[in-house]
């Protein structure tokens, strides 16, 4: 499907197969050099410094102007053997699967709305959702605080109204709610992503198979595993997978709700987590240890997607 | 098409559907109810649903703290930087990979791959520290640069499937007529792409616009804040005096209003950009 051309300047074979280079040229590396540039400096020098650093000590004296000193392994060892660490990366990781999941599942559920219904009942459906996923981050979760806040907030003003007294409920107080409201935010914020993905594959799915499956006495929980499942599989891997990768990076979403007033320690996740340490206390070796961990995770979890991608590149 | 029966199944489903989309939209809904409402009455026991004697005096209390115009500023300044470079290299980089086929292209495609999925909650730090010793903390440079490369990777791979689009039978034909191989580029093939330019430009724009964590550690001092930190800081300030909902309500939907906008613009173009090849076989 991609076109690809002989170098510079020679002449037009069109189809003709394995490109021969006749005189390779340089054209293509000034093309990418710009681009190179941006990523080394902004991109490749910090991951340098943040492998060099996570074997210094940043330690009080350092704060006092001492050249940090080198430990080697030091800083993962002792991040390793904290409870405070693995609570944290515990947390980080069950947050993300939960939120994949729910998010994945009720993705799926709006899509097969979508192809149920009429097409006008779809489009209020369709427009709901864009308007959910349009939202800056920063500007649904200030709206989400206002739904949950504790003294007038509407959540609580509903749950009273329906018998239940959560009249000046602080939400935000336990950990365990704490993550509930997260999590409520972070679904919200993706199931349209998810949907919309998914509704796409949906409409490939020809009428005919579904038809003929009909005819031949498939019930429509038959036609549901056996065919729809089948043909929207690789959708939903693909979604799925960017889901766990975008909700280990929730930091604006953590950071704004522990703003509202929620006890820091007990409710960091992995980001807010590198941010306290790093900018917080300044301890900067620790912070890149940990920055690297996140980041060793991230790329191992991203090698299906990317090597997804690459089979639409060949 | 006259045979219309009511069918309890797609009547349920539809239902469903109304009941979901209110229940997506009403946080939205929510956002502009409450900044055309006081506070007095958003403060009452009972909420009122409807912007019933409503005015525009929250946003004007917005407006007139002073501080929303410079941010706004700050937020089009790295914006504008970020998209006008991020289009540039992204452009000739998809060119290079889609148009040439050298020494280096797979491991450079693979990498750019990876690239893209690197989570900014990993590198910030040192980031910050880059930035510190090229002294380009608290300014448009600094962020613009970091901006730039945290969007060109997925916007490489975007155009890429943009360049690769347009045959390249079309550009051989115009040389055939005569052009030189440039001319030839920009009088057929770069037309073509315009539509991919702008969707790309459109993805840059909301990915520099609504960037919180790169911005809250790059831009620390009050008159250098982008629109998300200005809103953040708004509900800061706002919290050490009671919370005005109203207020932080208004000035949300001036955050979130031109966002909505450009969005719906880019939509379609975005989830198959980020699914390609998954949805259609």
């Amino acid at each position: 499907m991609t076109v690809l051309s002989s170098p510079a300047r020679t002449q037009a074979a069109p189809g003709a197969e394995p490109v021969r280079h006749r005189r390779p040229s340089v054209v293509p590396y000034f093309l990418i050099v710009p681009a190179i540039a941006v990523l080394v400096l902004a991109l490749g020098y910090p991951l340098v410094w943040q492998f060099w650093t996570s074997t210094q000590k940043f330690g009080l004296a350092q704060q006092f102007g001492k050249p940090p000193q080198f430990v080697g392994l030091a800083n993962y060892a002792q991040l390793f053997t904290d409870a405070q660490t693995w609570a944290v990366v515990g947390r980080s990781i069950a947050f993300c699967l939960v939120n994949a999941a729910i998010t994945v599942v009720i993705g799926v559920l709006v899509a097969l709305l979508m192809s149920a219904v009429g097409t006008v009942t779809r489009l209020i459906l369709q427009i709901a959702m864009l308007l959910a996923w349009a939202m800056p981050v920063i500007a649904s979760m200030t709206v989400w605080i206002w739904l949950f806040d504790w003294h007038r907030g509407i959540v609580n003003w509903a749950l009273t109204q329906v018998g239940l007294d959560f009249t000046n409920h602080n939400w935000l107080e336990q950990p365990l709610s704490f993550y509930f409201v997260a999590t409520v935010i972070v679904v919200w914020m993706s199931v349209p992503f998810v949907a919309f993905s998914v509704y796409a594959g949906l409409t490939q799915i020809s009428e005919e198979i579904m038809e003929a499956a009909a005819l031949d006495g498939a019930t429509p929980r038959q036609r549901f595993f056996a065919i729809t499942m089948p043909m929207i599989r690789p959708v939903l891997m693909i979604v799925t997978l960017l889901q766990v990768i975008w909700d280990l990076r929730v930091f604006a979403q953590i950071r704004m709700l522990q703003d509202a007033g929620a006890p820091l320690s007990s409710t960091d996740l992995l980001g807010t987590y590198i941010y306290r340490l790093g900018v917080g206390s300044s301890d900067f070796g620790m912070a890149s240890a940990l920055s690297i961990f996140v980041l060793v995770l991230t790329v191992a979890l991203s090698f299906f997607y990317v090597m997804h991608l690459l089979k639409e590149d060949s | 098409m006259s045979r219309r029966r009511f069918r309890p199944g797609k009547f349920l489903a539809s239902v469903v559907a109304i009941l979901v989309s209110l229940a997506w939209v009403f946080p939205v809904y929510w956002m502009l109810n409450s900044s055309l409402l006081p506070n007095a009455v958003l403060t009452s026991t009972t909420p009122r649903f409807l912007p019933f004697g409503g005015s525009m005096a929250n946003f004007a209390a917005v407006f007139d703290q002073g501080t929303f115009w410079p941010a706004l500023g700050m937020s089009l300044a790295i914006t504008l930087t970020t998209v006008a470079f991020c289009l540039l290299f992204a452009f000739l980089a998809a060119l290079a990979i889609s148009r040439f086929r050298f020494r280096g292209r797979a491991t450079f495609v693979l990498a750019v791959l990876f690239i893209q999925m690197l989570p900014a909650e990993g590198l910030f730090i040192a980031q910050y520290k880059l930035m510190s010793s090229l002294n380009l903390l608290n300014s448009v440079i600094g962020v613009a640069i970091l901006y730039v490369a945290a969007v060109v990777p997925f916007t490489i791979w975007m155009l890429r499937g943009f360049v690769a689009g347009v045959p390249i039978e079309l550009e051989e034909a115009a040389m055939v007529d005569g052009l030189s191989r440039t001319q030839a580029f920009f009088r057929i093939t770069f037309p073509l792409l315009a539509p991919g330019l702008v969707a790309s430009g459109v993805y840059a724009f909301l990915q520099a616009w609504n960037e919180f964590t790169v911005a809250l550690v790059i831009l620390q001092k009050e008159e250098y804040r982008t629109l998300p930190l200005w809103l953040r800081g708004f509900v800061q300030a706002s919290a050490n005096r009671a919370t005005d909902w109203g207020q932080v309500m208004a000035a949300s939907t001036l955050v979130a209003v031109p966002v909505i906008i450009f969005f719906l613009i880019v939509q379609g173009r975005l989830t198959s950009g980020l699914v390609a090849g998954a949805v259609k076989g």
